[in-house]
């Protein structure tokens, strides 16, 4: 039975490996085909031109700056929003505000889609900045559910503390307290990224996809998973294979972001982020 | 003084302007869909076929609990087997549990359309089953497969050790000390854990669309294409005309999402509760 | 007859040395009682006679222990060993199941399927653990909704129903409330003429009550072991007679004391 539980302990294992055998399997010759430089650093995206152009620079830069729209929203948001939750919040308003932010969590991408598209857009059109603010919107329970936790696990003395010293509630939960669980707090961040980055369906459905250089904030956009998800349906040949290229070129960039947790909190204890980790993703999962 | 004074209040103020945005996103969110979707919310919505003129949900609403029911039976023997490897047998803190847990946690961090391609790839073209039914509920078992494996370690690791002992003292075996004692003083954690990806699952979109395909029909056979209620949701959001039955089917999807949450965090409160 | 025969018995925790050369000798339908202060090796000792060390990682036993004159560490079936040697625990561990279901998981691990076999097996164990007639009416209530005195006089009907030929318990009354403590005292007392039983305690009364043999672990050796009587009234030893005299003018300091090793179970 030992070796039972072995094979199914392997499946993810066994997950991982076929995920990268197919995507850069398939993926990384495409992009060699098309070239390095012409697919990762053309700014045109042109399949159906004669000789068709596949440069998805602009897929690439979309989807970061939306990110970093995202993040620079979400995150000041969220973590005060957690220190709301973790340090000064009576239980019986928390009763209400915890299952709130996990609703928050489950409400499912296109659902935020549909919100997106009737009150966002009629405000700031089909545009990065409505894809930057309604991923804003979608990171929040992820940053607020792992900075609680991190925020929770500090020891209360800290907090007794400086208090003892003078300190106001604030300055000490600002300068004790959140330091203290900085770790945990930079995995949200870098988690809320990784949500950011990857999201589909709810950025399809408000940045209106323009397959150029970003221009503005009000202009339109187009991010990498966009990219696939709505010409795969009629892509064939090398189409096809461009956007399973974006695909791989998505994964790639989301292995790095998982590979600079460890670099980014060097020093604090990496099993145990890990483990906060784990625990906000189940959180934030749906 | 008075400076220290200010600084504090500032600090307040953010604070409660943070969570009150917050609050009040979601209620905004939520009263957006239902007073947008409830005037759709007719009966015909339910009726058991769907056309370009009901645009009913009912077949998508079947093939989300089939989609759903399918992809545990797959995840949820693999996640509570990997668990009891990495739990039981495994030496804790070891390279191959280290190594399982960061490939887990990467598995984790995939974004859904990238499960979605590979699904199409692997599932749909390679082994060929086609956009369908079983192909979406494979891919989605993967996708969930994390959090499977992971709230069931947590269950697992909380069962304190006294009761295994007190089981092999009486000369029982690992195993039956596994199937007979552990697992069922762990089984509303895993529960709880399998409930929260069963909302995961009814909320994907971007891993069904090229996987499970988006056929408007109730599926008769695995391999028939399907639609969940997301991904009908997007098929609805193209179609300028039925924009408000997109609405009305958001109000469903979010009564069930409520549902999923509030059973899974009462299961999990009354796994801690009886915790010894 | 010997019902226990340790000799030249040394046991390892990676580095610690944690049991150094005991030689122990216990008779059949005897209480003995192993007593010493906190870390002595007394419950590494008790856990060494049914091989729950074995659990341990990095735990080395050397030497023999005898039961009824087989080795111990050379049985092939150590599942075998742990129906003959019963253990009860420090703190009561009911499983999450039926107050029945829990003193059945023994004989149906070892084979038992028949129904009425199984409740005679039950009704049997209850009675001589003194609880019958607490639980006879909710035998299909959760364990876990007994009291904590009644949790463990039902471990003890649990490790009684697979017919030990020994008992081991390991400070069993440290986590119960005076009352509790005295009715399992009451029972251990009525048990003496049924099985042999080894009882680590940290409780000089308790020791002095209920056993016949006394056994004083100090720093994982086994400083004496004699008739209780003899043993707290003329102690041999200076070590064991200076131990004696503190604890028995404060005896409360005794009560909450933790287990020695922590046991931590490894694959």
């Amino acid at each position: 039975m030992r070796g039972v539980f072995f094979v199914a302990a392997l499946a993810s294992v066994f997950a991982v490996g076929m995920i990268c055998v197919f995507l850069l399997g398939s993926g990384i010759p495409t992009i060699k085909e098309i070239g390095v430089a012409n697919f990762l650093l053309g700014t045109d995206w042109s399949p159906s031109n004669v000789p068709p152009s596949f440069g998805i620079l602009p897929m690439i830069v979309g989807s970061i700056i939306v990110t970093f729209g995202a993040v620079v929203i979400g995150v000041p948001i969220g973590i005060l929003s957690a220190v709301y939750l973790a340090n000064s919040c009576p239980s019986r308003l928390y009763r209400f505000l915890k299952p709130g932010v996990d609703l928050l969590a489950g409400i499912p991408s296109v659902v935020y889609g549909f919100f997106g598209m009737a009150a966002l857009v009629p405000l700031f059109d089909s545009s990065m900045l409505s894809a930057s603010i309604l991923l804003g919107i979608m990171i929040l329970p992820t940053i607020i559910t792992l900075s609680e936790t991190s925020l929770r696990a500090v020891p209360g003395e800290l907090y007794e503390g400086a208090v003892a010293l003078g300190a106001r509630h604030y300055r000490s939960v600002f300068g004790v307290v959140l330091p203290a669980a900085k770790s945990g707090v930079i995995a949200a961040v870098v988690l809320g990224l990784g949500r950011a980055i990857g999201e589909t369906m709810a950025v399809i459905m408000v940045a209106g996809n323009q397959p150029r250089m970003p221009e503005g904030l009000l202009e339109g956009v187009r991010t990498m998973t966009a990219n696939i998800v709505l010409e795969m349906g009629y892509a064939s040949g090398i189409h096809r294979q461009a956007l399973i290229a974006t695909g791989a070129t998505l994964f790639i960039f989301i292995l790095l972001i998982d590979l600079s947790v460890p670099l980014i909190t060097r020093g604090h204890s990496g099993s145990r982020l890990l483990r906060l980790l784990g625990r906000a993703r189940k959180g934030a999962a749906t | 003084m008075t400076g220290m004074k200010i600084k504090e209040n500032i600090m307040k103020w953010l604070v409660w302007a943070s969570i009150a945005l917050t609050a009040a996103t979601l209620a905004f969110i939520v009263l957006f869909v239902v007073v947008k979707g409830l005037p759709y919310l007719k009966p015909s919505l339910f009726s058991l076929t769907y056309n370009s003129v009901n645009v009913s949900l009912t077949p998508a609403l079947i093939s989300t609990v089939i989609l759903t029911a399918l992809a545990l039976v797959i995840a949820v023997p693999f996640g509570v087997f990997a668990s009891i490897f990495l739990v039981e047998y495994a030496k804790r803190g070891s390279k191959i549990v280290k190594f399982i847990r960061a490939m887990s946690e990467t598995l984790a961090g995939i974004p859904s359309i990238v499960f979605g391609l590979f699904g199409m790839l692997f599932f749909v073209t390679f082994l060929g089953f086609g956009f369908s039914v079983l192909s979406g509920a494979l891919t989605l078992a993967i996708m969930v497969l994390p959090i499977v494996l992971r709230s069931s370690e947590e269950a697992l690791l909380a069962v304190p050790d006294s009761l295994r002992e007190g089981s092999l003292s009486l000369g029982a075996g690992k195993l039956r000390t596994i199937f007979k004692v552990v697992l069922p003083a762990a089984a509303p954690g895993i529960f709880g854990g399998v409930i929260l990806s069963s909302g995961r699952v009814v909320g994907e979109t971007a891993a069904l669309i090229y996987t499970a395909g988006t056929v408007a029909q109730i599926p008769y056979s695995p391999l028939q294409s399907a639609r969940t209620l997301s991904v009908h949701m997007y098929a609805l959001s193209g179609e300028s005309l039925h924009v408000g039955e997109g609405y009305a089917t958001a109000i469903v999807l979010l009564v069930l999402v409520a549902v999923i949450n509030v059973a899974s965090s009462a299961i999990l409160k009354r796994a801690n509760r009886n915790r010894i | 007859m010997n019902c226990f025969s340790v000799k030249n018995l040394n046991l390892h925790y990676g580095e610690m040395h944690a049991l150094i050369d005991i030689h122990f000798d216990m008779k059949y339908r005897e209480i003995t009682a192993l007593i010493g202060p906190s870390g002595c090796g007394k419950s590494t000792f008790l856990r060494t006679l049914n091989r729950m060390n074995d659990l341990v990682e990095g735990c080395r036993v050397e030497g023999s222990v005898r039961l009824f004159d087989e080795d111990i560490y050379t049985m092939p079936d150590v599942s075998m060993l742990r129906k003959r040697v019963g253990m009860v625990f420090q703190k009561p561990n009911p499983f999450p199941m039926s107050v029945f279901d829990n003193v059945a998981y023994g004989p149906r691990t070892h084979g038992v399927r028949s129904r009425q076999e199984l409740e005679m097996i039950v009704e049997k164990s209850l009675r001589d653990a003194a609880i019958w007639d607490e639980v006879k009416d909710r035998l299909k209530k959760p364990a876990m909704s007994l009291s904590g005195g009644q949790q463990q006089r039902l471990c003890i009907a649990r490790a009684l129903a697979v017919s030990p030929e020994v008992l081991l318990l390991d400070e069993p009354t440290s986590a119960l409330d005076p009352l509790s403590t005295a009715k399992i005292e009451e029972l251990l007392r009525e048990l003496r003429s049924k099985y042999s039983v080894v009882i680590v305690t940290h409780n000089m009364q308790q020791a002095a009550h209920i056993s016949d043999k006394t056994a004083f672990f100090l720093l994982g050796e086994l400083v004496e072991q004699g008739d209780t009587k003899e043993l707290f009234e003329n102690p041999r030893d200076e070590r064991t007679a200076e131990y004696i005299s503190v604890k028995v003018s404060a005896p409360q300091a005794a009560c909450a004391a933790p287990v020695d090793i922590p046991a931590r179970l490894a694959g």
